[in-house]
């Protein structure tokens, strides 16, 4: 589409009739880039047409130049907007353009934005092509900030929720790990209009999520998503057995990291969990010569030692502990 | 690879870094004392030398910045203020001249000079004029046309826009009330609705995400959280979760990651520390004052409208805080929340001592300039917000800004101390307090 991006601007017969415009950089500015030539040239061009307000083809294919120099200039973007609209141009071709941007760097604001803009207009026809190219651009980098927020908002505006459940459980088969994939999880099953909410999908999902704590006890992702689960349901919260009993196998285990099994521990007890027998002796197993008659208070000082980066923060919770149990 | 069928990207990751780090620890530990001296230090001239270069003149390969540039003068200038430094009235006058030129005359600043006005640009402009001080520097700013220009950002939703068709974000709504509280120009139309957009952005994780339903992320929780303090709405947040979630982002490196279970990062030194230690203030004004009024202890509106940092009254144990005597105050072992903290100082919910050894070892480029981690290039970005996050390690102790730490509290001891910075808008305190009484005059 940019045709004789190799000839300079200026011995083009196409921009003959147009005066570039140079930066307003002053006599002695800070921060001042050393801009090669064809840069330079290009950007004096588009400041040219954008302060003349010209929405042309040419200026559409000029801001297309003046992006693949760099992608992050909100300006070019903005202004291509406005040349789209005025042009009514296809905005299927447009979607095709920012892949091919895409490509050379996707982590910028401005590209996914354009891209929200574009599919917005299109509507909900593109809803496969946007969970498309986002799974694309998660293949390779499948923790991807911006990547993640534009499927989610596609979901959202546009639809296709059908498959993205089994398209998390994919991820997280691969990757145990990836909180985005978690974060996305939890995304599908609060909001995706066929699957009846949280409650509705409450016990499928604390299997699911002591399953992969099983697996990996270590895991801060999934205990996460486990206390999740719970959300404004404390009773729930402190009397599913699934809760207290994920803590106590794990607890049980010599061969695996005991922090996070701890820390849910202690929140179920400041959430009025009442502890049994059990609790305390799993606790007690752990203490060396620790003791203390508040069994939440002996967990916050077991964790002060196993989780010792975290000594600090264990003390404060032991200092604010007010059940007496 | 035969024998870890089972190890996921995330782990292998992971693995390699802490490979990097433990490996630069172990040769740091083994060390004589004078090499280890000299691995810990700042280098302050090498860092000058760094920024100064990069304030007067940039490489080609910095064109993928060019609309950014007020960004990479707030972030050399303010860096070079953390250093104790300012600039030379020949280069101060230029830097305001520069960024004139950004200035919209709508309001607002751009990436650079002619560009469309962008709240993010407006905010490092803002702060660098603020860093630079004086008069001339803060009457450059158009403060009516600014306000303005913030207005027509604010969106129904009760979020901000970054510029006219922008994206919608916590970050924008962050730097339009940073701009807005610094100078003094923050209303109810700003405000209006703002609370609950950043409501919905916390997670279940406890972070904030840089939109409703995205992942926490260090970054947009700085922001969250320092725009619900500077519009007094702080409480609504769940705190608690957001202070387990912050906690937990240090990792075995000692240094912070930016979001569960991704690799650590030389720039959460600022984005997580800086929320840690506002939660710790808090959580301690709320503990010492008796009857619970939940009032940060800077910042707030009504901060704003008297002189720029008058302390809360509960701080009244300020008189001892040069006494050594109390050597042990705060370390922990007290359990009694009423004694916890009624000590000159505030115990660090993070671990301070070792972020910055992560920071000094891992981050610090031996030929100036900071780092993401081992084995990545220097940036400017990286070296502000590693400094600033320094900062904020070091008076981590202090219940205030204006209380100096203790040697010990500053791995490298007082030659690497940096000036305090102002939690809610990074910038350094003592030009803060010059700005807010200028802005306040104005008004």
């Amino acid at each position: 589409m940019a045709s004789d991006a190799t000839v300079p601007l200026s011995e083009r017969p196409e921009w003959s009739d147009v005066v570039p415009l140079s930066q307003d950089d002053g006599p002695n500015p800070v921060v001042p880039i050393a801009y090669k030539e064809d840069f330079r040239e290009t950007m004096d061009y588009f400041r040219a047409i954008y302060r003349s307000d010209e929405r042309s083809p040419r200026a559409l294919r000029l801001t297309e130049e003046a992006l693949r120099l760099n992608s992050g200039n909100y300006t070019v973007w903005y202004f291509r907007r406005l040349v789209l609209e005025e042009l009514d141009h296809d905005l299927y071709e447009e979607l095709k353009f920012i892949e091919t941007i895409a490509e050379d760097n996707s982590k910028n604001y401005q590209l996914w934005h354009h891209r929200r803009w574009v599919a917005e207009k299109l509507g909900p026809d593109v809803a496969g092509m946007e969970l498309d190219f986002t799974r694309k651009v998660l293949s390779v980098d499948a923790k991807h900030y911006h990547a993640w927020s534009h499927r989610q908002w596609a979901l959202q505006a546009l639809g296709g929720w059908e498959n993205e459940l089994d398209y998390c459980h994919g991820l997280l088969e691969a990757d145990v790990f990836n909180n985005s994939a978690w974060n996305q999880r939890h995304y599908v099953i609060t909001r995706s209009p066929s699957l009846g909410g949280l409650e509705a999908m409450r016990e499928s999902e604390v299997s699911y999520t002591v399953k992969a704590i099983l697996a990996n006890p270590g895991n801060e992702s999934s205990w996460r998503y486990l206390k999740a689960l719970y959300k404004d349901d404390r009773e729930s919260w402190i009397s599913d057995p699934s809760v207290s009993s994920v803590c106590l196998k794990v607890l049980s285990r010599t061969d695996c990291f005991h922090g996070f099994a701890l820390s849910t521990l202690l929140d179920l007890l400041c959430d009025g969990l009442r502890p049994t027998n059990e609790h305390r002796d799993s606790v007690k197993a752990l203490a060396n010569e620790e003791s203390d008659t508040n069994l939440a208070s002996l967990v916050c000082t077991i964790l002060g030692r196993v989780d010792h980066m975290r000594a600090n923060y264990w003390a404060w919770r032991k200092s604010k502990i007010t059940v007496a149990i | 690879m035969e024998e870890l069928p089972s190890i996921t990207v995330s782990q292998r990751e992971q693995f390699l870094v802490e490979n990097d780090v433990f490996g630069m620890y172990s040769y740091f530990d083994t060390s004589d004392i004078s090499t280890q001296k000299f691995m810990v230090e700042i280098q302050r001239d090498k860092q000058l030398d760094y920024l100064m270069n990069g304030l007067r003149q940039l490489s080609p390969s910095f064109s993928s910045l060019d609309a950014n540039r007020p960004w990479v003068c707030y972030w050399i200038i303010h860096s070079i203020a953390l250093l104790g430094e300012s600039l030379d009235d020949e280069l101060e006058n230029n830097t305001i001249d520069f960024l004139g030129r950004c200035q919209g005359s709508d309001g607002g600043y751009g990436g650079g000079p002619g560009q469309l006005p962008h709240l993010a640009t407006s905010y490092a402009a803002v702060n660098t004029l603020v860093t630079l001080g004086g008069d001339k520097a803060f009457s450059s700013i158009n403060r009516e046309q600014m306000a303005c220009f913030l207005r027509r950002m604010k969106d129904t939703n009760g979020g901000f826009r970054m510029h006219n068709m922008g994206e919608i974000d916590v970050r924008a709504c962050y730097t339009a009330i940073s701009i807005a509280s610094i100078l003094n120009i923050l209303d109810d139309e700003l405000t209006r609705g703002l609370g609950d957009y950043i409501l919905s952005c916390q997670t279940y994780e406890g972070g904030i995400g840089g939109e409703p339903g995205s992942e926490a992320h260090g970054g947009y929780t700085y922001c969250g959280l320092a725009t619900m303090i500077l519009i007094s709405e702080v409480d609504r947040l769940n705190l608690d979760s957001l202070t387990n979630w912050v906690v937990y982002r240090q990792g075995v490196e000692m240094g912070f990651q930016g979001r569960t279970n991704k690799l650590v990062d030389g720039c959460y030194t600022f984005w997580q520390a800086a929320p840690c230690v506002l939660l710790q203030r808090f959580f301690s004004a709320q503990d010492l004052v008796p009857h619970g009024s939940s009032h940060m202890s800077q910042g707030t509106d009504e901060d704003h409208e008297g002189h720029a940092h008058d302390d809360d009254p509960e701080d009244s144990d300020e008189d001892d805080s040069d006494n050594d005597s109390d050597e042990d105050s705060g370390n922990g072992h007290q359990v009694h929340t009423s004694t916890y903290y009624i000590n000159r100082k505030i115990q660090p919910v993070f671990n301070s001592l070792g972020l910055q050894r992560y920071v000094l070892l891992c981050s610090k480029d031996a030929n100036g300039g900071f780092r993401d981690k081992l084995r990545k290039p220097r940036d400017f970005y990286h070296t502000c917000y590693c400094l600033s996050g320094l900062s904020v390690a070091q008076h981590a102790w202090s219940k205030d800004e204006d209380t100096p730490p203790l040697t010990r509290d500053i791995l490298g001891g007082y030659a690497n101390h940096l000036e305090p910075v102002h939690l809610l808008h990074n910038v350094v305190m003592d030009r803060y307090n010059e700005a807010i009484e200028f802005f306040h005059r104005a008004a």
